[in-house]
């Protein structure tokens, strides 16, 4: 073993990995962020299409939910990175022979988290509609709202509200989906502690360092969305 | 009057006809899966090879085996030690309580790859030690390793299964139970459990639903189950036709269990519904 110390390891700066590992934090919060609002709003419109009267609306939407629910998340993530280049070659070399595509781990990353989250997103979505009841619906109708407007205006913001909970498993289970990510070499907190670990060979120190992370992660999310439901709640009371 | 009153029943609203905008757009949907589905059978029969077949369909029967045997050990000793763990969760002990409250968010907070690597690569780090103590042969397996972590990991999700199922028994069913003579576990097993696993048996089949999806990881710590199997066809061949197949084994496995939870749920509460 390396005679340096643990502290020394911890540290920031050239000896230490902590600058390493905090780039690799910022990498898998941006990942987080970038793919909740692309995997919310596919999912809202997943759940509307799940409880649309019109069948075949429906019909697209469950075969949705059930490919993206049913593949594991690692066969989903291998199958987009090394499929979709193949297939992009094959598209672009139609007009432009001699063309090369190389899928960056962080695009390919959020495309099959927004997949995934969004088609257990859309779960949370479905059930939150069905609380709603018609009578919304028609109030606004009856109003002379569009049904455009009636969404907007009194359907969303009671479906957000409803759905929130159910939400934020879902965000929890997001953020450490991202760790799956690391596997294509994407540089986030659990490659940039696996790099750590191979190099210092304290394998145990720096794997713990990147659970606590995730769990720091978590704290932290249900701390803020305690504030939002907080905020939420109380806009409702007025 | 009230004859013609009671005819009018409210109906549901006619379906719409004709070609509206929901109905385009959900048969252009439609129209794109099938498209896509064609498409992967095109490619499948297109890619057919029959070496590729004859070499790789043995070791994906056996990653099968391999993937079904760990997710039902790692189930079975999971549903073990869960017992303990939601014991200590109901338990009015601080400390017993506690403990098994860190133990639950710990597990369910930290993704389980992380679990994964920081029992194969980080516990597997403590070699001198491991080898005095006589465990090393258990730890240098990754198939172990894997067993291990997933035991750990769902132990924590099923304690909050068993728990939440315990807990939406009324306690009065408690309170008549023991009215009626019965001590505690007679009363757990006889009136609280069969009511119990109405309510947890979707949870169950959830997470065993999950258990099989997430057993794809022990493939990154080199254990040949049906994704290492699939990453081993695809280093050797190149060809993607290694992850379509995988992908089409899992999806079906799933479904299969899917439908099979369904049944299951219709059975046992056929008393509920008239």
């Amino acid at each position: 073993m390396p005679a340096q110390s643990i502290w020394t390891l911890l540290s920031w700066g050239p000896d230490g990995w902590s600058d390493d590992i905090a780039s690799g934090v910022v990498v898998t919060i941006v990942l987080a962020l970038a793919t909740l609002p692309i995997g919310l709003t596919i999912g809202f419109f997943v759940a509307f299409a799940k409880q649309h009267e019109e069948p075949s609306l429906r019909l697209a939407a469950n075969i949705y939910t059930t490919v993206f629910r049913g593949l594991p998340e690692l066969v989903t993530l291998f199958l987009f990175f090394f499929g979709m280049p193949l297939l992009l070659q094959y598209v672009v070399r139609l007009f432009n022979p001699a063309a090369t595509i190389d899928v960056n781990s962080f695009i390919a990353g959020m495309i099959v988290l927004s997949l995934i989250f969004s088609s257990y997103a859309s779960e949370v979505f479905l059930s939150a509609f069905r609380a709603i009841p018609k009578g919304q619906y028609e109030g606004g109708y009856a109003i002379g709202l569009s049904k455009w407007q009636t969404m907007r205006l009194i359907i969303l913001p009671q479906l957000i509200r409803i759905a929130f909970p159910g939400l934020e498993n879902c965000w929890l289970s997001l953020l450490k989906d991202t760790s799956l990510v690391s596997v294509v070499n994407l540089a986030e907190t659990l490659r940039q502690s696996g790099v750590a670990a191979r190099v210092t060979k304290h394998a145990f120190l720096f794997y713990s360092v990147a659970a606590l992370i995730f769990l720091a992660l978590a704290i932290l999310s249900s701390i803020a969305t305690g504030y939002i439901l907080q905020r939420l709640g109380r806009r409702a009371v007025r | 009057m009230s004859v013609s009153q009671a005819v009018v029943v409210d109906k549901p609203p006619p379906l719409a006809r004709g070609w509206p905008r929901a109905r385009i757009v959900g048969y252009a949907l439609v129209g794109v899966w099938i498209l896509f589905g064609l498409g992967i059978v095109a490619y499948l029969i297109y890619a057919w090879n029959p070496e590729f077949f004859a070499r790789y369909a043995p070791a994906y029967l056996q990653g099968l085996g391999t993937t079904l045997s760990l997710v039902s050990i790692s189930m079975i000793l999971g549903a073990i030690f869960s017992l303990p763990v939601a014991y200590g969760r109901m338990s009015r002990n601080r400390i017993l309580s506690g403990l098994a409250y860190c133990y639950v968010y710990f597990f369910r907070g930290t993704p389980l790859l992380v679990q994964t690597y920081l029992v194969y690569y980080g516990i597997g780090s403590f070699r001198p030690e491991l080898e005095t103590v006589g465990l090393w042969w258990f730890f240098r397996e990754a198939f172990y390793c894997g067993v291990f972590a997933f035991s750990l990991n769902t132990a924590a999700y099923q304690a909050e299964i068993l728990r939440g199922a315990i807990e939406s028994v009324p306690r009065g069913q408690w309170e008549g139970a023991a009215s009626l003579g019965l001590h505690k576990l007679q009363t757990l097993r006889k009136v609280v459990l069969p009511q119990a696993i109405i309510v947890a048996l979707r949870p169950y089949g959830n997470e065993l639903i999950l258990m099989i999806k997430a057993s794809a990881i022990v493939a990154i710590i080199t254990v040949y189950d049906l994704m290492g199997n699939a990453k081993l066809a695809y280093a050797k061949s190149f060809d993607i036709q290694a992850y379509i197949w995988v992908a089409i084994v899992y999806l079906v496995m799933v479904e299969i269990l899917r439908h099979g939870v369904e049944w299951i749920e219709r059975r046992i509460t056929i008393h509920l519904h008239r």
